[in-house]
């Protein structure tokens, strides 16, 4: 269980997990549920492979999904926070959305109901061997892994710093404490709720870049409870950049154990239920301890 | 005009959908000034601050600072214009620092665009060593007191510049030394050539501190006078329109059978150590017991032992002679224990329910107003309307949100609920808080009446003269023991102070039961 083949696919299952719920973290923060995760997950993946599949090009497929990821948070910030809409409704209305939209335009775009042809997955970062030695040691750093795996673990270390360092982090935090002691400071609440939003919106639109890049094409409903796992993590994780990513290593350990398992004398459907299971014994087992931003949920 | 007033209002009305809150309102303030504004709960005075403030938009009306008209101004205009707000429920970040708190919305900045953590320490030191108010940076808001959640309001206030400070009701929470201290700090600014505007219901503090008084009745201004040229009774008589009792007067107490009695109770902290340590007392049938002691030595953590909302370590509860240590409140309201909590907003109402819903919670589930597991809304609807016609509440709109009320009402709704019903118990902390004269002599009669009908009453408050007139014998904390106990009547305020400050002066009163010099605990915030 503990081979370095496992734990090598844990951090790669992890990665999709970690840039989504630093996403949920960002929403969560500013007292917007986002339990549309999913849904921007499987936007961000469709996006993505659309752009990589015209352009040839898998950076310009990380943009589109980030951009894709954007877009279908805003529609989660207008209806939540403008119009002061129930957050979780909004959240099951665009995860649907992302459901039916994505299916439908797989069609259009490639006449399948199923899956995109396989495209161009993203080149691993290296320097060139003729730097010499010195070379050679950075790339075995940085050429094992797809380059978004650095990316997001270099975006927890910039998040936590944003969060907790910089004044936009602390107003970010104020406002899903206590939006109107924000207000009564001359800061807008909307604002910041809307850049939590859509922040959240990046992150798991990069994550579902990477969920399809990492496999090549877009498969229909590939985020597969992704989105509400990253949550998950990020609740046990308390709301933390550091604790998040620590749940989400947990969960993509479980995920690759689950696939070492397949095909032996267990029953596939219980192998598969080992991550969810596990999302549960987590949940309850920090369940008294972990502390929610106090005005998470409520429209101001 | 204008060099003169730091703030001209004119013409300020502003309809809410059940109410009028401000009609026609004028308002005017001289540049270095204290002005005050009084007025019953609901006359309006946090709504036309709210609107000076930016806060909320006034319908009709204009506004000038310094002269210079503003319109459609927000929070962030009026920062700008060096108007600060303390309001009536803070506004700070419980799980913030004090100094994070204080630098929210106009921090300092380092290396580009990080928080520049030292530097906000280094000015909340600075502006709190500057007027004596002794905060640490460092300090978590959700550990402090409320009186030093006050400070931290009034360094945000200084921190951003203000040259016009308002303060809405900001004694109203405070401790008599607390309140002293408060005044020092305001007669400072003063003399720092700051503009103060303040709005409380205690009629000695705006003579003692105020230049002008401006009074506000149903929403509009009943007369502006000048401090010195008026007297309670005057100010009293325009605020409701009638004369008021200044003093409510208190028959001789024919007490009864023992209803409450605490024997050797001890609780245990989140920090581990004691925060009530061997309590002894007993409240009989008829009787008033009044706890006197400065906030944080173990009031809060007695009366959440008594009504089961916090867990004994040792020691028994009994109620009418059954033993109740540890049962849940809704054994003990079952009971006929009743509650007026100190955090009306925490525990005392649920702000998104109605103005009825909430008159019946506690008793939601027994008849008359739920049978077979339905709510009789033709009951608790007929309920509330006789509580609100009784208790005077405004608006008298059994619909509206509680949390829209204002905050002298929401607490004579909570007072209205618990004195309904004939309870056998009483626990009353700080049930004055924040109401009007008029509504003090309400509360103060009505309690005097439960008792005179039987009711054991064990009240506990931060108002040394409220437990001084209402008290038949009052019990002084200190340190999470009682340190002292006094006949009612046979004390003095002075002497009162001594005990609650240690005990040393306790025991050479002749009369104290128990003394230990002590130190507080800093542990036990008054939360
Ligand atoms: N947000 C709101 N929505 C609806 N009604 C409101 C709201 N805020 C205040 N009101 C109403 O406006 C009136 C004035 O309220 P306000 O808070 O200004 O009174 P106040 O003079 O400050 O009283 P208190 O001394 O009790 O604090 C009250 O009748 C109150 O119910
Ligand atoms: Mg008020």
């Amino acid at each position: 269980m503990f081979e370095l083949a496992v734990l090598d696919s844990a951090l790669r299952m992890a990665t999709p997990l970690i840039l989504a719920s630093l996403g949920g973290l960002f929403s969560e923060r500013s007292g917007v549920v986002n339990i549309a995760l999913e849904g921007i997950l499987l936007t961000g993946a469709f996006a993505s492979i659309v752009a990589t599949y015209y352009t040839g090009n898998p950076w310009a497929g990380v943009f589109a999904g980030v951009f894709a990821g954007v877009l279908i948070s805003l529609i989660h910030a207008i209806v939540s926070i403008v119009f002061k809409a129930d957050q979780i409704v909004s959240g099951v209305a665009i995860n649907l959305l992302a459901m039916g939209l994505t299916q439908f335009l797989t069609w259009i775009v490639w006449g399948s109901s199923a899956n995109s042809p396989s495209v161009q997955g993203m080149a691993h970062w290296s320097l060139p061997e003729i730097w010499g030695p010195v070379a050679r040691g950075v790339n075995v750093v940085i050429s094992h892994y797809p380059p978004l795996v650095y990316v997001a673990l270099i975006l927890v270390a910039v998040s936590h710093v944003v969060l907790f360092r910089t004044p936009f982090g602390l107003r970010l935090r104020a406002t899903g404490e206590h939006p109107e002691a924000v207000d009564t400071l001359g800061v807008s609440v909307h604002a910041m709720r809307f850049a939590g939003v859509l922040l959240s919106g990046a992150f798991a639109g990069l994550g579902g870049a990477f969920l399809a890049l990492n496999t090549h094409q877009f498969v229909k409903n590939m985020s597969a409870g992704r989105g509400f796992i990253a949550l998950a993590a990020m609740i046990f994780g308390k709301w933390s950049p550091g604790g998040a990513l620590a749940a989400c290593l947990l969960f993509g350990y479980a995920e690759a154990v689950q696939m070492g398992f397949q095909g032996q004398a267990v029953p596939t459907q219980f192998v598969q239920m080992i991550p969810y299971v596990l999302t549960m014994v987590a949940l309850v087992g920090v369940i008294g301890r972990a502390r929610p931003p106090a005005a998470i949920g409520k429209p101001y | 005009m204008s060099e003169r007033h730091a703030v001209q209002m004119r013409g300020i009305t502003k309809r809410y959908p059940r109410a009028l809150a401000n009609d026609r309102v004028d308002l005017d303030v001289e540049v270095g000034e204290v002005h005050a504004i009084v007025g019953e709960n609901g006359a309006g005075k946090s709504t036309i601050m709210k609107v000076l403030y930016g806060l909320t938009p006034p319908d009709e009306g204009s506004i000038s600072l310094w002269g210079k008209e503003l319109s459609g101004h927000r929070p962030a205009d009026a920062i700008r214009e060096g108007v600060g707000m303390v309001h009536q429920h803070f506004m700070l970040v419980d799980t913030l620092t004090v100094a994070e708190n204080v630098v929210l919305g106009a921090e300092p900045c380092s290396h580009g665009c990080l928080l520049d953590v030292a530097a906000a320490r280094e000015r909340v030191r600075q502006l709190s060593s500057e007027y004596g108010l002794s905060l640490d940076p460092d300090d978590l808001i959700e550990n402090l007191s409320v009186g030093l959640e006050q400070r931290v309001e009034i360094v945000k206030v200084l921190y951003r510049g203000a040259k016009i400070l308002i303060l809405d009701e900001p004694t109203g929470v405070l401790t008599p030394q607390e309140v002293r201290e408060l005044f020092v700090i305001l007669r400072a600014l003063r003399e720092a050539g700051r503009t103060i505007i303040f709005i409380t219901h205690k009629l000695e503090e705006v003579l003692e501190l105020a230049d002008r008084i401006t009074v506000m009745r149903d929403g509009r201004v009943a007369g502006v006078v000048s401090a010195a040229a008026t007297t309670k009774e005057e100010l009293a008589r325009m605020m409701v329109g009638r004369d008021v009792l200044l003093r409510v007067t208190r028959e001789e107490a024919r007490p009864g059978e023992p209803v409450l009695q605490v024997a050797g109770l001890s609780a245990i902290g989140r920090k581990g150590s004691h925060v009530l340590e061997g309590i002894d007392l007993e409240v009989r049938s008829g009787e008033i017991l009044g706890v006197a002691g400065v906030q944080g030595n173990g009031q809060t953590e007695l009366v959440e032992v008594i009504t089961g909302l916090r867990r004994a370590s040792a020691g028994s509860v009994t109620v009418c002679g059954r033993e109740t240590t540890n049962r849940s409140p809704r054994q003990m309201r079952d009971l006929g224990v009743a509650h007026i909590p100190e955090d009306r907003q925490a525990r005392g109402l649920v702000l998104g329910f109605t103005v009825a819903e909430n008159l019946i919670l506690g008793r939601h589930h027994r008849k008359p107003f739920s049978s077979r597991g339905l709510l009789s809304l033709d009951d608790i609807r007929t309920h509330a309307e006789r509580l609100i016609e009784e208790h005077d509440l405004r608006p008298r709109d059994p619909d509206g949100d509680a949390g829209h009320l204002s905050g002298g009402n929401q607490q004579k709704l909570i007072v209205a609920r618990e004195f309904d019903g004939g309870p056998a118990l009483l626990v009353a902390s700080q049930p004055t808080r924040g109401v009007d004269i008029g509504a003090i002599e309400f509360v103060h009669t009505s309690l005097l009446r439960m008792r005179d009908q039987g009711a054991a009453i064990l009240l506990i408050s931060a108002e040394l003269t409220e437990i001084m007139t209402l008290s038949d014998s009052i019990a002084v904390m200190y340190g999470g023991k009682i340190v002292a106990q006094f006949e009612g009547g046979a004390v003095g305020e002075e002497e009162l102070g001594v005990a609650m400050t240690g005990g040393a002066g306790a025991s050479a009163g002749g009369s104290a039961v128990r003394s230990d010099g002590r130190p507080p605990r800093h542990e036990m915030g008054a939360r």
